[in-house]
């Protein structure tokens, strides 16, 4: 690992104004993939800003049906709240499924999307429920919020801070592990939410997690994973690696839906 | 140089680290504490898990100054007195290890899984729980069988203390 300057933020303002000094630096949260990295030397910040110890961005708040997620909640805290499994199992069970117990217990949600990787789970939970994404300055709709292969909307030095969304009516989730990786070959959020039926895909496509519209029209006439028979899949845009090629990830797109939509109930 | 200051195994110790130094190279070259093992590269293998405050987490994924102000218990922490802890206890009855490179993460995983979810443990359970420890030797056979064992001993140690 190159050297770094590490800093632990007290608050988010702290954090933001930390960031602002250093033009080289990032933000750390989990560091379960961040550390790593610059453990290969594939990532080099000249300054870490943790905001592990930030208590406003740890915890999941519930109002009605309105679910908030603090940036710095760790898997396993979202994989355990009985609140929120009553509310949305899917996200637990989601979370329950990202790498391993001790990632979980590191790994953040406003890490792992503010990563954006395109074999990561939570972006599928984010884009499938239609989340509101919350950073220290604005509020991004998911379908904004994902931009591409590791590629966000932020700004430089913005920061993610929670993850609000309305608990649908239903929701699943199905993966296909990589055999070795256990990433995501392909991962498949399906939601019948107030405002229709959204269906979100990650692990499989050559700009990352996204939306199928034909799946959605097709569960929206009819929530049941025979819908899903008729309506093909373009591996056209889909990602093509020694594990699996864009054919064989369109037919898993189509199976994990199924799964998740049976999973949903 | 950074002061990092952790409890580890019940005891304060402080040193002075790059900011760079992940915290399994600080627990076994600052505080020769060398049951914590490096097995990979890659944050996958496991060799490295210890416990900071209350949860098992990879420590070569984490810098040692991102954990200082934590309790730390690592597998030097777990045996009382010159008696084995019951996890490490049914390793050694059931044969968990062959070469031992792996048995300090798995114990500290398993410590960890029957302080979750004690006396509730299945077969399924804990071979998911065993996701991130990667063992060459074993085929995780007498592992799954040793944690089993320890956490029906342990359960039933919590029953007779009722």
């Amino acid at each position: 690992m190159y050297a770094t300057s590490y800093h632990r933020a007290s608050s988010v303002e702290d954090a933001v104004r930390l960031r602002a000094r250093n033009e080289e630096g990032r933000y750390l949260s989990g560091g379960m993939t961040l550390i790593s990295t610059m453990k290969q030397r594939l990532a080099a910040p000249s300054d870490l800003i943790d905001l592990r110890h930030i208590p406003a961005l740890r915890g999941i708040s519930i109002d009605g049906r309105k679910v908030t997620i603090g940036a710095a909640t760790p898997h396993a805290d979202v994989a355990a709240s009985r609140e929120l499994r009553a509310l949305c199992p899917a996200i637990c069970e989601l979370a329950g499924h990202i790498g391993d117990p001790h990632v979980r217990h590191m790994g953040t949600i406003g890490g792992s999307i503010a990563n954006n990787d395109p074999a990561a789970d939570y972006p599928a939970a984010v884009l499938g429920l239609g989340a509101t994404v919350a950073t220290d300055r604005r509020s991004i709709a998911a379908d904004a919020f994902f931009t591409g292969l590791f590629e966000i909307a932020l700004e430089e030095g913005e920061m993610v801070t929670a993850v609000t969304f309305e608990a649908p009516e239903k929701a699943g989730y199905a993966k296909f592990n990589n055999p070795a990786s256990r990433f995501a070959m392909t991962g498949v959020f399906v939601a019948k939410t107030a405002s229709g039926v959204r269906v979100a895909v990650t692990g499989a496509g050559s700009d990352g997690v996204f939306r199928h519209a034909g799946f959605e029209q097709a569960l929206a006439s009819n929530w049941s994973a025979d819908a899903l028979n008729g309506v093909s899949v373009d591996a056209s845009r889909l990602l093509s690696d020694l594990h699996a090629n864009a054919e064989y990830r369109a037919n898993l797109v189509k199976v994990m839906a199924k799964r998740a939509v049976a999973a949903a109930g | 140089m950074t002061k990092v200051t952790l409890t580890v195994n019940g005891r304060t110790v402080s040193g002075d680290c790059e900011d760079r130094t992940l915290l399994v190279h600080f627990i076994r070259e600052k505080l020769g504490l060398t049951g914590t093992h490096v097995g990979c590269d890659t944050t996958q293998c496991g060799a490295c898990v210890i416990h900071m405050d209350g949860c098992s987490v990879k420590s070569c994924s984490i810098l040692a100054v991102q954990a200082s102000g934590s309790t730390i218990t690592t597998i030097e922490g777990l045996a009382g007195q010159g008696e084995l802890h019951p996890v490490q206890a049914a390793f050694k009855e059931h044969h968990g290890l062959q070469c031992g490179f792996c048995t300090p993460g798995m114990v500290m995983t398993a410590v960890d899984m029957i302080n979750r979810e004690g006396g509730k443990l299945t077969e399924e359970k804990v071979r998911a729980g065993l996701e991130g420890n990667i063992c060459r030797c074993t085929g995780y056979h007498n592992i799954v069988k040793a944690i089993l064992a320890a956490d029906a001993e342990m359960a039933s140690g919590r029953q007779a203390a009722e």
